[in-house]
């Protein structure tokens, strides 16, 4: 595991309602496949448990069948899996070419200050946690930072700051670009899909 | 220009009604018995005739890739696998289709699947696109609930359509390394042969096919292979979806025409370049796995598969990246070393070994911390890479590094001669 000096948990228990949506994952694979279940289960034991501890890590080897190596070499080599405790909020700021060329060495920096963390840190109060991360995949919305499961996109600093503090006093800021645009359209006019075609 | 008449994806913006109602009056789902009825051999035809290269970043035709798959069904059961593990640097089109336009998508998987006998689709698609792939469940529910899809639906073809998530790994996106995951494991890809279409996902015969190459079908198989073919250019037709970002005025994803130039895209549909035309100093045009251009060759570039490996570089998936005059075009190259770096998968030396080899040489060209001598090592790094790794992550390491001292050398002798005239001048 990356971090062995994490404290971790005797135990892990699915909630009743996570073992039934993890039997319909199950159920998506073949008969005999149930390893292919492997990451969403543990996608749903990280959303239960904040973070994704080795004793869940069995869990979901015993219940795939799978040697629990097998579940660790997957925990391991996938980024979103969480195997020391994060922040509330994940504050993930994409910092890949498209980004960067757009100022998010600026997102970053407007992120660190309001939360008073370096990248890789959380914050005191156990809201934020910031990682640069590579390419989110909304390039044409750039910059951009995903917190949790939300994009927001079309950043300036201000905005980077406005939503980090709004945060940190229990405010739920709005998801998505921030500058007015829809989606991926240019902003201002429409150049393609201006008819009722 | 491309009219909206002959558009693929209408709602690419969300602009319109997403639901199965909405997508239906855009003419989804219109037909789709009727192009069934006709056969699969008549379907990859078709699409072989449209000429459609695969929308992924390979460009191979889709309609012989479909025709690979055995023509009977063996005791393995057929399989389509969409690739939805979109994470190529620049690239962000095929999560506007999905949150946008999902039912362009399921109607082509139920074709497809259809064409190679396949009665279940798994899309992977990337972890982080959390919302994308609730907005696709939420279309693909409504297909079930409508019997468009699922068993004994109103199409006569049993078809189950699942979305698989990823969980944070660029290597995904190789398609045996998606199959690898798909089965639960690291995400490490395999040898070829056997190519998946013999032994592929459960090592049953599968097809690996890029979210946009699926979502285009219907609409070409509705109107005809020749209808898509008479866009743009011979060997490099159709429609296509560009995701354009960096240094232009109103970065976007748009669908245009196949062979549209370069200068036309970024200035009828990007409000061009900032500071015009003439402020601009590099491109790259298909994503950060293809080598970057300079101005002289943006100038007359044009945005197809054969246009763009004249200028030695490549469509890829259509990601246009701009850089104006400012940028430090060095660091920009050295950014995508450091990712390279990251999501080496650490099964081939050359690779494991080779990107952090460029990254750690990259960063200090970027200071100019070097001899000019160890430009020419660069370079030699990124030849021992090149050709000598399972998977192209390999090669799409060592393609912008060379893009970046094929054009762009006098910069980096430059920066390496005033970080030793200011070495000298302190000492």
């Amino acid at each position: 595991m990356s971090n062995m000096n994490i404290q971790q948990p005797d135990s892990f228990e699915f909630t009743p309602e996570n073992l039934e949506l993890a039997k319909k994952h199950i159920a998506k694979y073949p008969e005999g496949k149930q390893q292919s279940a492997c990451m969403p289960l543990l996608d749903l034991a990280q959303r239960q448990y904040g973070w994704l501890p080795v004793a869940a890590m069995d869990v979901v080897a015993d219940m795939l069948g799978m040697a629990p190596v097998r579940v660790y070499e997957v925990a391991t080599f996938y980024t979103m899996f969480n195997k020391e405790p994060v922040g509330k909020h994940h504050v993930q700021v994409c910092t890949n070419i498209s980004c960067w060329l757009r100022g998010s060495d600026e997102i970053v920096k407007a992120v660190q200050e309001a939360a008073e963390i370096h990248t890789g840190e959380t914050s005191t109060d156990g809201l934020i946690t910031l990682w640069e991360v590579e390419c989110l995949g909304a390039c044409s919305n750039a910059p951009m930072m995903q917190i949790n499961d939300d994009y927001y996109e079309d950043l300036t600093a201000e905005d980077a700051t406005r939503i980090i503090n709004d945060l940190r006093s229990g405010k739920e800021p709005t998801p998505g670009p921030q500058n007015g645009r829809t989606g991926a359209a240019p902003l201002g006019e429409l150049t393609s899909l201006t008819g009722d075609a | 220009m491309l009219t909206d008449k002959d558009r693929i994806f209408t709602n690419i913006y969300g602009l319109k009604d997403k639901s199965l109602k909405g997508a239906q009056s855009r003419g989804c789902w219109d037909g789709t018995k009727g192009i069934l009825e006709k056969g699969n051999d008549w379907i990859i035809n078709e699409m072989k005739t449209s000429g459609l290269r695969g929308r992924g970043g390979a460009g191979f035709s889709t309609g012989i890739k479909w025709s690979f798959m055995p023509k009977e069904v063996g005791e393995r059961p057929h399989y389509l696998v969409i690739n939805a593990d979109e994470g190529e640097p620049g690239t962000c089109k095929d999560r506007e289709i999905m949150r946008n336009d999902p039912h362009t998508l399921i109607e082509g998987a139920l074709i497809a699947s259809f064409a190679m006998q396949a009665h279940a689709c798994y899309l992977y698609i990337r972890g982080e696109f959390v919302r994308e792939a609730e907005a696709l469940q939420a279309a693909i529910d409504e297909c079930y609930e409508a019997k468009l899809i699922g068993p004994n639906n109103v199409h006569g073809w049993d078809f189950d359509f699942y979305v698989h998530r990823g969980a944070g790994a660029y290597v995904c996106g190789e398609e045996t390394a998606l199959i690898e995951s798909l089965e639960g494991k690291k995400g490490q890809p395999r040898l070829k042969p056997p190519f998946p279409a013999g032994s592929g996902l459960y090592g049953c015969p599968t097809t690996v096919n890029n979210v946009e190459s699926i979502a285009v079908a219907p609409e070409i198989l509705r109107r005809g292979g020749d209808w898509f073919a008479s866009i743009g250019r011979e060997n490099n037709t159709g429609t296509k979806l560009y995701g354009i970002s960096g240094h232009v005025e109103r970065p976007c994803v748009v669908e245009d025409a196949m062979g549209i130039s370069l200068r036309d895209l970024l200035e009828k549909h990007c409000g061009g370049v900032i500071g015009g035309w003439d402020n601009l100093m590099a491109v790259i045009p298909g994503g950060s796995s293809v080598p970057v251009m300079n101005k002289e060759q943006c100038d007359n570039a044009i945005m197809d598969f054969d246009g763009l490996r004249e200028h030695g570089s490549g469509l890829g998936t259509a990601a246009v990246i701009v850089m104006k005059k400012d940028t430090d075009i060095i660091k920009a190259i050295s950014r995508l070393s450091d990712f390279y770096t990251h999501e080496s998968c650490g099964q081939c030396t050359p690779c494991r070994e080779g990107t952090g080899w460029l990254s750690r040489m990259m960063k200090r060209m970027v200071v100019g911390n070097a001899t000019v001598e160890e430009i020419d090592l660069l370079e030699e790094v990124t030849r021992q890479i090149e050709g000598h790794t399972i998977c192209a992550l390999g090669d799409a390491a060592a393609w912008p590094v060379q893009g970046l001292i094929k054009h762009f050398r006098p910069e980096m002798e430059a920066r390496i001669a005033a970080y030793h005239a200011a070495k000298n001048a302190a000492a």
